[in-house]
């Protein structure tokens, strides 16, 4: 494990992947993040936990514009996130994300899922897109499942097209907001294994989650937010094994001991 | 079995293992087959008699299921009576009130006979499906009719290839051969004007190309999307009117001889295909992020919402002239049509927002979040979905407008009501039944054409809860 983890840590690049500066958002009069600063650089995986309501999905939210911050910078792959529509675009095309609830559409097979934004958004034939949504979807071991309706798949098996779905767009970056939290206890090994092996192809990563086995496994750095603020941040063993701040010990304390 | 009851005896505590499979048996009687529909739609409510209070609901149940059934086959009888085992089917000796005359009115039928007089319809049947249009040009709108029911079946059964072509021809070619063929063409517009209009549209559109990829500033780009309808709507419009001007050589035929049933499928017909895109870019543009755009929708839809019907029809065709400047005069059956479209369109609107509001907050935000623009999202994403979810409301939309066509008889057209009811002044045909017939005729008309869409929703209904599963 340790072998696996400084192998992993040697493809980490000084390119800086995502970068916030001073961001602050407001939800009406709520501080929602406040004061957040964070460098991400390529090939880096980190994982945010915290409490519920402190703000970890409303910042990853920021990384494509799903939400949008009022004050600081944010840049993904050198690109500024404005109001400049294009500049917006251009960064969803490149970052994948994984949500709590799969949003996969349902009036769509497996398979139109995967080819819908590659032949739409890329402008990719339909069986240049058939074969790399293929290839996805055999990665995340469900290619049988091509034809069926998300409706039909379990939620194990729902997330796992929906993250082939988001591979399918060949991302530089990957979110993923809480993606085991609405599955059934026997289904969330099955997509954290897929995530550990996106992880091992070195693929960047922001992950909210409360999957503390999964942090210590793939995570270069764990970050613990609450009330908006980034708390503290550090590499998993020294994060579990010797939290600093009275808040990170208390929530370590609250979601492992029983 | 027997072992099985043993063990389960032996068992009788807490711990139980189970060491045979209970036995898969057939369903009683009352669960399957035609004695068990029997039993749970009609007998399962009347057969307990296991007190005096169940044994008293019982019989009235029963009393109440005998007297229904009679009621309804009374009405049905009598329906039927009236319509087919009595009625005057034909007329040999063209004698026509007289045919359907009781003795006591100087005819041949038993005295208190009271049946349909089919005659009467034979005889203004002509009239109650075309109006006043020339007997000797009635081809051109069989073939139009003919046209669309060919296209519509070839639109509407899945099996066949190239559906979406054929329903492309349906919405572009097929409504400018009905215009042509109908009216005959010829108008007399001067081809600069058709030109000029044409040339504007086209500057337009390329003025939203321009706005498109940010060359006209940001506040005009992001208007791209509605000055780019403007353009083709001047260019669609115009192309129209473009092939009205030309002479075909068919004998221009005023739309105030159009009638009967031609009216009623024309008024509906348009007003169906053009409400459902409008009240979509409603629709969408009420709940769009723009103010402007939703302030606008909004006022749209709130306006026509809150007049009746009726009301627009009389402004359209009686206060609308007014403010026209003299000289400008436009066709009466087109100002009635335009008003029942938006009309419809403000209430086929509010059907589509329901929809959009039951799609779920995540499936704009995956389409987001894979880089969809707006319109694609809405297109691949929301709408077919949004509209699924609104068929019913859709198609009872539909079946509200076809049904509202009638009201257009109140400014002087003749569809299909007002074509029966003029119909009916005819003294030569002037019998007790008269009137009744005809109301019989147009409401089995009416019931036909409402019932199929009713039918066909349904059926799309099953097709698309079946394929998706969820």
């Amino acid at each position: 494990m340790a072998r696996k983890a400084a192998a992993t840590k040697m493809n980490i690049s000084d390119e800086v992947m995502i970068s916030m500066q001073a961001v602050n958002k407001w939800f009406g009069s709520f501080h929602v993040l406040r004061d957040i600063n964070l460098t991400v650089h390529k090939g880096e995986r980190i994982v945010i936990c915290g409490p519920s309501g402190s703000g970890k999905s409303t910042l990853i939210r920021c990384l494509n514009r799903l939400e949008e911050h009022q004050d600081g910078e944010i840049t993904v792959q050198g690109i500024t996130i404005n109001n400049d529509l294009k500049n917006i675009d251009e960064i969803r095309r490149d970052v994948g994300m994984v949500f709590q609830h799969f949003n996969l559409f349902p009036h769509l097979t497996i398979l139109e899922n995967c080819t819908l934004a590659p032949i739409w958004v890329r402008k990719m034939p339909k069986a240049e897109a058939e074969a790399i949504a293929m290839k996805y979807l055999e990665r995340v071991k469900i290619p049988e499942q091509a034809l069926k309706y998300p409706g039909q798949l379990s939620g194990g098996q729902q997330q796992r097209v929906a993250i082939a779905r988001s591979l399918c767009m060949e991302p530089k970056l990957m979110l993923f907001d809480e993606p085991t939290s609405a599955l059934d206890p026997e289904m969330i090994k099955e997509v954290l294994d897929t995530m550990v092996a996106l992880a091992e192809d070195g693929m960047s990563m922001v992950c909210v989650t409360h999957e503390m086995g999964f942090a210590r496994k793939v995570a270069n750095r764990v970050i613990f937010m609450d009330e908006g603020q980034i708390v503290e941040q550090n590499e998993p063993e020294a994060f579990f094994n010797n939290p600093q701040s009275d808040r990170t010990k208390l929530f370590l304390s609250q979601i492992l001991d029983h | 079995m027997a072992d099985h009851k043993h063990s389960a005896k032996q068992n009788s505590g807490h711990a139980f293992v189970r060491a045979e499979d209970a036995p898969l048996l057939p369903p009683p009687a009352t669960e399957a087959g035609l004695t068990g529909w029997l039993w749970q739609n009609i007998f399962a409510s009347m057969a307990d008699f296991s007190s005096a209070g169940a044994s008293l609901r019982s019989a009235c149940v029963a009393a109440l299921t005998v007297f229904l059934l009679y009621f309804g086959f009374a009405q049905i009888y009598t329906l039927l009576d009236f319509g087919v085992f009595s009625a005057v089917w034909s007329d040999p000796d063209e004698l026509k009130r007289e045919a359907c005359w009781t003795v006591d009115q100087g005819g041949g039928l038993p005295s208190g006979w009271h049946a349909a007089c089919w005659p009467f319809i034979y005889a203004k049947h002509k009239f109650i499906m075309y109006g006043a249009y020339p007997s000797e040009e009635l081809w051109r709108v069989n073939l139009s009719v003919l046209l669309g029911i060919a296209g519509l079946a070839y639109v509407l059964i899945e099996r066949l290839p190239r559906r979406r072509e054929v329903g492309a021809m349906m919405l572009t070619l097929y409504p400018l051969l009905c215009f042509i063929l109908l009216t005959g063409g010829n108008l007399a517009i001067p081809f600069g004007s058709i030109g000029l209009w044409l040339i504007i549209g086209l500057a337009v559109i390329s003025l939203g190309r321009l706005a498109k990829r940010g060359f006209l500033g940001s506040t005009l780009s992001e208007f791209h999307a509605l000055i780019g309808l403007t353009g083709w709507a001047f260019v669609i419009y115009n192309t129209v009117r473009g092939f009205g001007a030309v002479d075909f050589g068919l004998e221009p035929i005023d739309t105030r001889d159009w009638g009967g049933l031609l009216i009623t499928l024309v008024v509906a017909v348009t007003g169906i295909v053009v409400s459902l895109p409008l009240g979509i870019i409603l629709a969408l543009g009420r709940r769009s992020e723009m103010p402007a755009a939703r302030l606008i929708c909004t006022v749209f839809i709130e306006f026509w919402r809150g007049v009746p019907l009726i009301t627009v029809l009389f402004m359209a065709s009686v206060m609308l002239p007014l403010f026209l400047p003299e000289g400008v005069n436009f066709d009466n059956l087109l100002r009635a049509l335009i008003g029942v479209m938006l009309f419809s369109a403000a209430y086929m609107a509010e059907v589509i927002r329901g929809g959009l509001q039951a799609i779920d907050k995540g499936q704009y935000e995956g389409a987001q979040a894979m880089g969809l623009s707006y319109w694609q999202s809405m297109r691949l994403i929301i709408l077919p979905q949004a509209l699924t979810h609104v068929i019913p409301g859709i198609v009872n939309t539909f079946i509200g407008l076809f049904k509202d066509t009638t009201l257009v008889s109140i400014v002087g057209i003749f569809d299909l009501l007002g074509a029966g009811q003029s119909a009916i002044a005819d003294a030569a045909w002037s019998t007790p039944v008269q009137a009744t017939t005809m109301y019989l005729y147009i409401a089995i008309i009416f019931f036909v054409f409402c019932f199929g869409m009713s039918r066909y929703s349904i059926y799309m209904e099953n097709k698309l809860s079946k394929s998706r599963q969820h």
